[in-house]
């Protein structure tokens, strides 16, 4: 009634294998224990604050995953804050990470919709009053205050099937959730 | 031991409408009822509560709704009446005031336990019903001790409730419903709205649910979804049946004085903590209305292009403030009281036969279970989206019954 999915035509191409992930979640919902995953990065103080992360191997399917390359990802503050800007601030890879997994999601439910993309290009923006970080007022927080995500999808489908691409995509995404809801933080030194 | 041929546990509406098909087929049966027909709707639901589907719906097989309003929608002594009626007219062979307490494999068949002694069948059919326990979030129990907790179960009237503000957690058809008149009971009511489906009461000036019926959105089958685990979780749509047909929303609701957060998402230092989701849950579930009110013009479009409906209104875009609240502090006096409307489970507790899965859910398919002689009737989709209706479980029964009737022929044989 309500779900108005349709069969993939072989027509569509986003890049995504929707097979392998409907078989990975029939595979994984029978083995739950191999759907327990842990990812990783390691992080690296250069200078000032700039530091450098490391991502490589994951924990997945039951065992380490070595995916044979790692990617650096350098972390910096701009020159308004007397800083080096090496690289982007960490809640600008914030903004980032939320931005690609909403993205990857409109692929991917896109691709299981039968839905072809042209192009997708999502905007993104966080409200932080800094009087947060800097400790100027306590009844400030230090992270976003808002953040603003505005799409711009060009696809062959109606004004509302790309609407619910994009709000499929939120109710699916890693990162939305993780900036949505609390998560416990446990962090210790040496 | 006394003897049947099939067990039917419960003399709901799945075991009533059990009871006749089997009795349709000349196979001897029993049904065990902890109470009396209808136990659950006359004992453990609300006071102001009314069926979500108009009278006419109420069909069973050789039944139905004979009264001077078929677009009303019963109250729960009218539900109860109802099936008590009905059990008489078929003639039901309801053990009343026997309560299962256990159901146990034997050689072949199974041995049920009840506090009136024990009895043998070789078919079992578990029409207990979806809804024998409220179920709550883990976080439920860290909520402090100077809020009292009510289950809708326990719920029966704004006024065994504390004065005070309200939290109500969930916005499904229970939790709209409590919000709306605990709120005009003149209590502050806070709304936590996760997941929902929205749904107008109206449409075109038919009542939603006269659309469902004949656009045989009702009748879709269990094996012709994509996802079916994920169908028989949707939730039950934001609808109340009340005689001025109004339609009740996160507006409506917003209109009277609630106030909407996101889904509770955790307890931190006495406070709850709200999800930041509540925008696009609110926008997932007018994408969802709409797109089956799309499905209707379309319908009509095929099916019934010169028949006069009212024109096609949408409802407004759910509004949601523009920066809902993301925690709240529950000891500071301002809550008093926290209603848990997030759902239902079935209690198998007393079912010691090997068919439940790791979530403690019956795994059957299409209310056959992998044991032999051993069905289940009356859950969310079972056979098809209105299986859990009083409309729909007359087709689960009879699909039912006739692979019963065909297991004990096949013995006889």
């Amino acid at each position: 009634m309500m779900d108005n999915n349709t069969q993939t035509p072989a027509t569509v191409n986003n890049g995504v294998n929707v097979e392998a992930l409907i078989g990975a979640r029939e595979a994984l919902d029978a083995t739950p224990e191999a759907a327990q995953f842990k990812w990783r990065s390691r992080c690296e103080w250069v200078n000032g604050t700039h530091s450098r992360s490391t991502v490589g191997g994951f924990f997945g399917l039951g065992e380490e995953q070595n995916r044979g390359k790692s990617f650096n990802i350098d972390t910096d503050h701009p020159e308004v804050f007397a800083a080096g800007d090496q690289g982007a601030t960490p809640v600008e890879l914030i903004l980032s990470g939320l931005a690609g997994c909403l993205t990857a999601g409109v692929a991917s439910v896109a691709q299981h919709r039968g839905i072809q993309l042209h192009s997708v290009t999502a905007t993104i923006e966080g409200d932080m009053d800094l009087q947060g970080i800097l400790g100027i007022d306590p009844d400030v927080r230090n992270g976003f205050r808002a953040i603003r995500v505005h799409f711009e999808i060009d696809a062959n489908a109606s004004d509302e099937e790309i609407k619910a691409l994009v709000a499929q995509s939120q109710k699916r995404s890693a990162v939305f959730d993780i900036i949505t809801n609390p998560t416990n933080v446990y962090v210790d030194v040496n | 031991m006394r003897q049947a041929t099939a067990i039917i546990i419960g003399a709901g509406q799945a075991g009533l409408a059990m009871s006749k098909r089997l009795t349709d087929r000349s196979i001897d049966h029993v049904l065990l009822e902890r109470g009396t027909v209808a136990n659950s709707w006359r004992t453990e639901r609300w006071d102001s509560l009314r069926l979500l589907t108009p009278n006419w719906q109420s069909r069973l097989p050789s039944f139905e709704y004979s009264g001077s309003d078929p677009d009303g929608y019963m109250t729960m002594p009218d539900v109860n009446s109802f099936l008590g009626q009905y059990a008489r007219t078929i003639d039901a062979p309801v053990m009343s005031n026997t309560t299962v307490t256990a159901v146990r494999p034997a050689e072949i068949g199974y041995t049920v336990t009840t506090d009136q002694g024990d009895w043998y069948s070789p078919n079992v059919v578990l029409a207990s019903g979806a809804c024998n326990v409220a179920t709550m979030p883990a976080i439920a129990q860290e909520v402090p001790t100077s809020v009292k907790t009510v289950t809708p179960m326990q719920y029966k009237n704004p006024d065994q409730l504390e004065d005070g503000g309200v939290m109500v957690v969930g916005a499904s058809a229970t939790g709209v419903q409590l919000a709306r008149e605990i709120q005009a009971s003149g209590r502050q009511v806070t709304l936590a709205v996760g997941e929902h489906v929205r749904m107008p009461r109206m449409y075109r000036g038919r009542d939603i649910k006269w659309w469902m019926d004949v656009t045989g959105t009702l009748d879709t089958r269990y094996d012709a979804v994509d996802d079916l685990p994920r169908a028989r979780r949707v939730p039950s749509l934001q609808l109340v049946g009340s005689p001025d047909r109004e339609s009740l929303d996160l507006n409506t609701l917003q209109q009277t004085g609630v106030e909407l957060v996101g889904r509770c998402a955790g307890m931190r230092d006495g406070r709850m903590l709200f999800s930041g989701s509540l925008a696009n849950q609110c926008a997932l579930a007018d994408l969802k209305m709409n797109r089956l009110l799309d499905s209707i013009d379309q319908w009509i479009g095929e099916h019934a292009p010169h028949a006069v409906f009212g024109p096609a209104e949408r409802p407004e875009p759910t509004v949601i403030n523009d920066e809902p609240k993301l925690d709240m502090d529950l000891t500071d006096g301002s809550i008093r009281t926290i209603i848990w409307a997030t759902g239902y489970r079935p209690d198998y507790s007393w079912l010691h036969v090997p068919v439940l899965n790791r979530k403690g859910r019956i795994r059957h398919d299409g209310g056959v279970t992998e044991a032999p002689g051993l069905y289940v009737l009356g859950l969310p989709f079972l056979r098809r989206r209105k299986s859990s209706l009083i409309d729909g479980v007359g087709d689960d029964a009879r699909d039912l019954a006739d692979h019963l009737a065909f297991g004990v022929h096949r013995k006889a044989a």
